[in-house]
């Protein structure tokens, strides 16, 4: 285990970025044509950054495995985008966006990077308003705001529940209109398999087409990741069906170090499950804690009764009950930890899967009968109609049944400061990294930071590695590139070709789902880490023995395409448990059992693990490398919520 | 619940497709449309033959991947609805389905139930945009927008890019979904200098990609999943300098 730093800048926090951007080299218009970037994933972080470095003037290569860039799972944020403007005049400044961001992320991210991502919050807002995208207005044409994840200043920008679908489009628009000057060129359909590494560089990607299935590679002078979160590692997430950790999981094969891979976020108000072939859940947006009360029946005699049916001295409000203060309005994660307790005890409600109700409800009915029906119906009437399409039942009726879900993942490929990894050449934007949520992120802050790493930082950061770098140059015949091909080649054949084909790889992902989420999930406890670890890898040796692709590979095949995300999920679910095993103390989202004080609030422990746990690839055990966190300008304290 | 489903199966682009009737039972009514096809592919692996391949990706109904037409229907006989966002419980026990692809000539058969709606994408890029460089924006409450306006074009911005608005069209015209587009950058002011160019633009892409003219059968408004009405069709009308 040794140390490493980050690049940061010194001197006072408020310069550092100005100060940085000084010393960064520059390139000159006319020399930038020379210079080929790749660009994988086309979300908030990767389309705003093909358009800016499009319209800069270099050659611009972009990948997406969807069918169009628009439908990067960016796409499907509802709240909101966070920005200091302070138009609300109720104090909001950078410094406490900066502040508030790094307590919520439990004081585990780095000061240089948070603070930076505040400072250019509010260019985001304009740069998306002068794009066309119709954020929410009032009477008099100024731009509306709201309060947002428990913040106490109006900060959140928004688009009705579609904010991130509004933001997505205005970064595809104007990805689109490079695309248009031929400065960028796109490939959708196009999943990423493999890293080109060249004298310890990164020089390119290997491609699958997901139409034909031919296999290509494509080089350049760097390569930039954005290539979003890995939820789907548990299986049942809210992420889009196709969301995966390939092309990041390949980098940390390839020498990117994988940070924190444990950090990640539980929402607290998703529809639960109703059937053991669910594909996904679907997030309610969390506004509606405020004016719901949550409760599960007191006698688990009571489960299966119609609830208005279970009289009101056998509701247990249990958040109401633990947390008097905050009552139902607990953090995320103290509210998501709960209601799994309360379920784990047998007092959850709804269909039983595997032998457990996994569900809550959360009731309305108090709020409509002192606002009246009409009243709830402005307010929320879009998130009902919502959850009655999806579940059939009508909230005004009766209550919801929600149920916490994995969401977000806080975890992910190590940058420095200027976004770039521990390989050289490779930078990583957006949820792919993991640089600026710490151990929880706070919500509307995760479509800010893919726009500022897209629009306003990797674009700087990327041309200085441009100036600064004296490439030989690559072509496919290069030893390396060739042998990268037949790595991914080999490794198709092989998932076509298990000794004993049985398996889908929907069954292998079901199972590694239920493991993470019973180990890895809300909470942690030491023993049972160890045990899903082995766990996870007789699964993998099951895997490559038994795992049944049918179809051909020179075809769009998604049985194939599936398997080769199942089989990488499958070894980062491992080093998910590996870190939260080595994680001895709670933070945030990160809540092991043996660290937790009786009320349930995580207990943290600075002096051993204020650090980011940043694991390289080795091939029998990964190996831990320690970020040191040296809070220059802030204060660690306790989050309360009691 | 058990259903009998005919689905189109088609090799590639080249080769004619065709009706294959398969059997699926014990399906619980709070399945999703998508996951009973999950399951069936589920039973096709088991039996060694090659999965069904339709488009899907968020299933939440926002990122506009899914695209199947159901008993006629683009995204099926619900209002306002995408495939995704289908239940078996919608439909009768016993019930036949037929399931198919998108049919237009701009969008061409990849295989089985997918199709390549890349000629939306080029609509986008021949106009589809406000020009402005990254940086260049200036401060966001410079420019006031009455809410009327903003709220009128967000309507139209919600556009999914699905293609059910072509799918069920006779002509198969993209018009609804380049109306959309234009409505929505037209009514803000920062879209308005550009307005004519982009509509000229994105108009003759469209027809370029092989796509048909509107004659007004206002089907594409029935069965968006985003509701967006034909009267962006008379607005971007209006900007052509037709009305």
């Amino acid at each position: 285990m040794n140390i490493f730093c980050a690049n940061e800048p010194t001197g006072p926090l408020e310069s550092r970025w100005e100060k940085h951007l000084f010393s960064l080299s520059l390139i000159s218009p006319q020399n930038r044509k020379k210079h080929k970037v790749i660009v994988v994933g086309t979300g908030l972080a990767g389309a705003s950054l093909c358009a800016t470095l499009g319209e800069a003037g270099y050659q611009v290569s972009s990948f997406c495995f969807q069918d169009s860039p628009r439908r990067a799972h960016s796409i499907a944020a509802q709240g909101g985008i966070n920005a200091t403007k302070n138009y609300q005049n109720d104090g909001d400044s950078v410094w406490r966006l900066f502040y508030d961001t790094i307590k919520g992320g439990d004081f585990r991210a780095r000061e240089s990077n948070v603070y930076r991502l505040a400072e250019l919050s509010g260019n985001i807002i304009d740069q998306a308003v002068a794009q066309g995208v119709p954020f929410a207005r009032e009477y008099s044409g100024y731009l509306a705001n709201r309060s947002f994840g428990g913040t106490q200043v109006s900060r959140t920008f928004y688009a009705r529940g579609q904010t991130g679908q509004q933001l997505l489009l205005g970064a595809y628009q104007a990805h689109s209109r490079q695309l248009a000057n031929d400065n960028v060129t796109h490939q959708s359909r196009s999943e990423m398999l493999e890293l080109i590494m060249v004298d310890n560089k990164a020089r390119g990607i290997i491609v699958r087409d997901l139409v034909s299935g031919e296999i290509s590679a494509h080089t350049a002078d760097c390569v930039v990741l954005c290539t979003g979160g890995y939820s789907n590692a548990f299986y049942l997430s809210t992420n889009a069906k196709g969301c995966n950790t390939s092309a990041t999981w390949r980098a940390y094969k390839q020498g990117a170090y994988f940070a924190n891979p444990s950090f990640t976020q539980i929402h607290p108000t998703c529809i639960p499950p109703t059937g053991e072939n669910q594909s996904k859940l679907t997030l309610m947006s969390e506004s509606l804690r405020n004016d719901g009360r949550i409760w599960a029946p007191k006698n688990s005699e009571d489960c299966d009764k119609n609830p208005a049916d279970i009289k009101e001295e056998d509701r247990d409000y249990f958040l109401e009950r633990m947390y008097p203060a905050f009552a139902n309005l607990a953090p995320r994660d103290i509210a998501s930890r709960a209601v799994k307790h309360i379920c784990d005890k047998g007092h959850g409600v709804g269909s039983k899967i595997h032998g457990k109700r996994l569900g809550v409800y959360l009731d309305f009915s108090a709020i409509i009968e002192k606002l009246g029906l009409e009243a709830v119906a402005e307010k929320y009437g879009n998130l009902f109609d919502m959850y009655q399409s999806i579940t059939g039942e009508d909230p005004y009726q009766t209550p919801m049944k929600i149920y916490p879900a994995p969401h977000y993942t806080m975890g992910g490929l190590w940058v420095d400061y200027d976004l770039m990894t521990t390989v050289e050449g490779l930078f990583a934007g957006g949820e792919a990294n993991f640089s600026d949520h710490g151990a929880n992120r706070l919500g509307a802050s995760a479509l800010m930071q893919g726009l500022a790493d897209g629009y306003f930082v990797l674009p700087k950061t990327v041309a200085n590695y441009l100036a600064k770098s004296s490439l030989t140059d690559v072509d496919d015949t290069h030893p390396q590139v060739v042998q990268s091909l037949q790595l991914v080649k080999d490794r198709i054949h092989q998932l076509m070709h298990a000794p004993s084909p049985k398996y889908s790889p929907e069954y292998y992902h079901q199972k590694l789902g239920k493991i993470l989420w019973e180990a890895c999930g809300m909470s942690r406890e030491a023993e049972q880490l160890k045990q899903a670890i082995g766990e996870i890898a007789e699964l993998e040796a099951h895997f490559w023995q038994n795992i049944k692709v049918t179809g051909v590979d020179k075809d769009l095949n998604q049985t194939l395409e599936r398997a080769g995300r199942v089989a990488d999920f499958i070894e980062l679910g491992k080093l998910m448990c590996q870190d939260a095993l080595m994680r001895e103390e709670s933070c945030g989202a990160h809540a092991r059992v043996e660290y937790l004080s009786e009320s349930g609030e995580a207990k943290r422990d600075d002096h051993d693990f204020s650090f980011v746990g940043a694991w390289e690839f080795k091939p029998e055990q990964p190996m831990l490398h320690k970020e040191q966190l040296n809070y220059e300008f802030i204060e660690p304290t306790v989050r309360n919520y009691k | 619940m058990n259903f009998t489903l005919h689905i189109w199966r088609q090799k590639n682009s080249n080769i004619q497709g065709e009706f294959v009737t398969y059997q699926i039972d014990n399906i619980d009514e709070n399945t999703s449309f998508l996951e009973m096809l999950d399951q069936l592919n589920e039973q096709l692996i088991a039996q060694d033959q090659d999965c069904i391949v339709f488009d899907y990706d968020c299933r939440e109904g926002i990122c506009g991947a899914c695209s199947l037409v159901i008993n006629g229907y683009p995204h099926g006989d619900k209002k306002a609805t995408t495939t995704c966002q289908l239940y078996m419980r919608d439909y009768k026990n016993q019930t036949e389905l037929w399931i198919e692809p998108w049919r237009a000539k701009a969008f061409p058969v990849i295989k089985d139930l997918t199709v390549d709606r890349s000629s939306f994408d080029s609509i986008i890029q021949s106009g589809g945009y406000v020009s402005v460089h990254t940086g260049s924006a200036p401060e966001a409450n410079a420019l006031l927008i009455d809410k009327h306006s903003a709220d009128e074009a967000f309507n139209s911005a919600t556009c999914i890019g699905c293609g059910a608005c072509v799918a069920v069209c006779p002509n198969a015209s993209a018009t609804l979904f380049v109306a959309a587009k234009i409505t929505h950058l037209s009514l803000l002011p920062q879209g308005k200098i550009e307005e004519q160019d982009r509509a000229q633009k994105m108009f003759n892409q469209m027809e370029s990609e092989g796509f048909g003219s509107c004659s007004n059968h206002r089907y594409c408004e029935r069965v968006c999943p985003k509701g967006i009405s034909v009267s962006n069709i008379t607005k971007m009308n209006q900007v052509l300098g037709w009305t």
